[in-house]
């Protein structure tokens, strides 16, 4: 029984507020939005940056609910992943990892450098000749924007990894901060 | 004579208000939903049919809380249709510390041609 009391120093130290482990769905997206949400709220976060935390927690969420793999189904559930929310002295760290197509590695990489090499106009202007492109929503639903909207609305570079997991999948990991002082 | 469209806000969609006759035009709340072109497929058809027995004035008002990128795209949808259509203008409400709701109006007006009003709330 000791790794309960390990996995709770661990959340400790690394300062987390809230993990989950498991399927991801619309409802477990809202019941997650909704813990951190009260979270935030119990100890007076500023609006502007519980606003911030919400938004990106959403793209995060939905990015996981949309684009992860499922692993051995039957061991772990459908698109099993993590998600949690680390809170620290100055920001908050939104992270999640899940399980994508080898395939897949090679034009996420690219996406994610090239959206961490653009400045705020840059991510401004790739934002809007996305969204005015025709075409309505990608057969998973998304719009193509996630990445972008979360970089943005962080205004600091995404963190990423890509661990191998076998033949087939990789672990895709995928970090975002939060200031929690609003003035820039 | 079109059927007024009345949907209640809930935690992942906002509250709709599509009413020809007594003239009122309104998304506000958030705006997440899981699969945004579903939600927004009856507002789209409804404009659709609003479009040639328009009001002489159309003024929409968005008071959007949180919305999500798929839903923007949903969003710019219905910008796109109300540029079709004659008199229409846009009221976009944003929280007075939410700049980044300020921002997300002002990209939307400078993609469509409409005129747009902003206010704080």
């Amino acid at each position: 029984m000791k790794y309960i009391y390990d996995l709770h120093k661990t959340m400790l130290n690394q300062n987390l507020i809230l993990v989950y482990e498991g399927e991801f769905t619309q409802e477990i997206t809202k019941s997650v939005l909704a813990m951190a949400e009260r979270n935030m709220d119990s100890f007076g976060e500023e609006a502007a940056v519980k606003r911030k935390v919400f938004n990106i927690m959403v793209e995060c969420l939905q990015n996981v609910s949309k684009h992860a793999f499922s692993y051995e189904t039957d061991t772990y559930g459908k698109n099993s992943a993590i998600f949690m929310i680390g809170k620290h002295q100055d920001e908050y760290v939104i992270t999640s990892g899940n399980a994508i197509l080898n395939e897949e590695v090679d034009g996420l990489f690219a996406k994610l450098q090239s959206i961490n090499q653009l400045d705020k106009e840059g991510l401004k202007e790739l934002y809007k000749s996305i969204i005015k492109r025709p075409g309505g929503l990608t057969e998973k639903g998304g719009a193509g924007l996630g990445l972008i909207d979360m970089a943005r609305k962080s205004g600091n570079k995404l963190g990423f990894s890509f661990e191998p997991i076998n033949e087939k999948i990789t672990f895709f990991s995928l970090s975002t901060k939060v200031s929690r002082s609003t003035k820039e | 004579m079109l059927e007024a469209i009345y949907l209640d806000g809930t935690e992942d969609t906002p509250k709709i208000v599509l009413d020809k006759a007594n003239n009122a035009f309104e998304i506000s709340g958030r705006s997440l939903p899981e699969d945004a072109a579903e939600f927004y497929e009856p507002i789209l058809n409804w404009l659709e049919k609003y479009e040639g027995q328009e009001n002489p004035k159309t003024n929409f008002m968005f008071k959007l809380e949180y919305f999500n990128t798929a839903s923007s795209k949903l969003i710019l949808d219905i910008l796109s249709k109300l540029e079709t259509i004659e008199g229409a203008s846009v009221t976009w409400f944003y929280h007075e510390d939410d700049e980044d709701m300020e921002e997300a109006g002002e990209e939307f007006s400078e993609l469509v041609d409409i005129p747009f009003d902003f206010k704080t709330y």
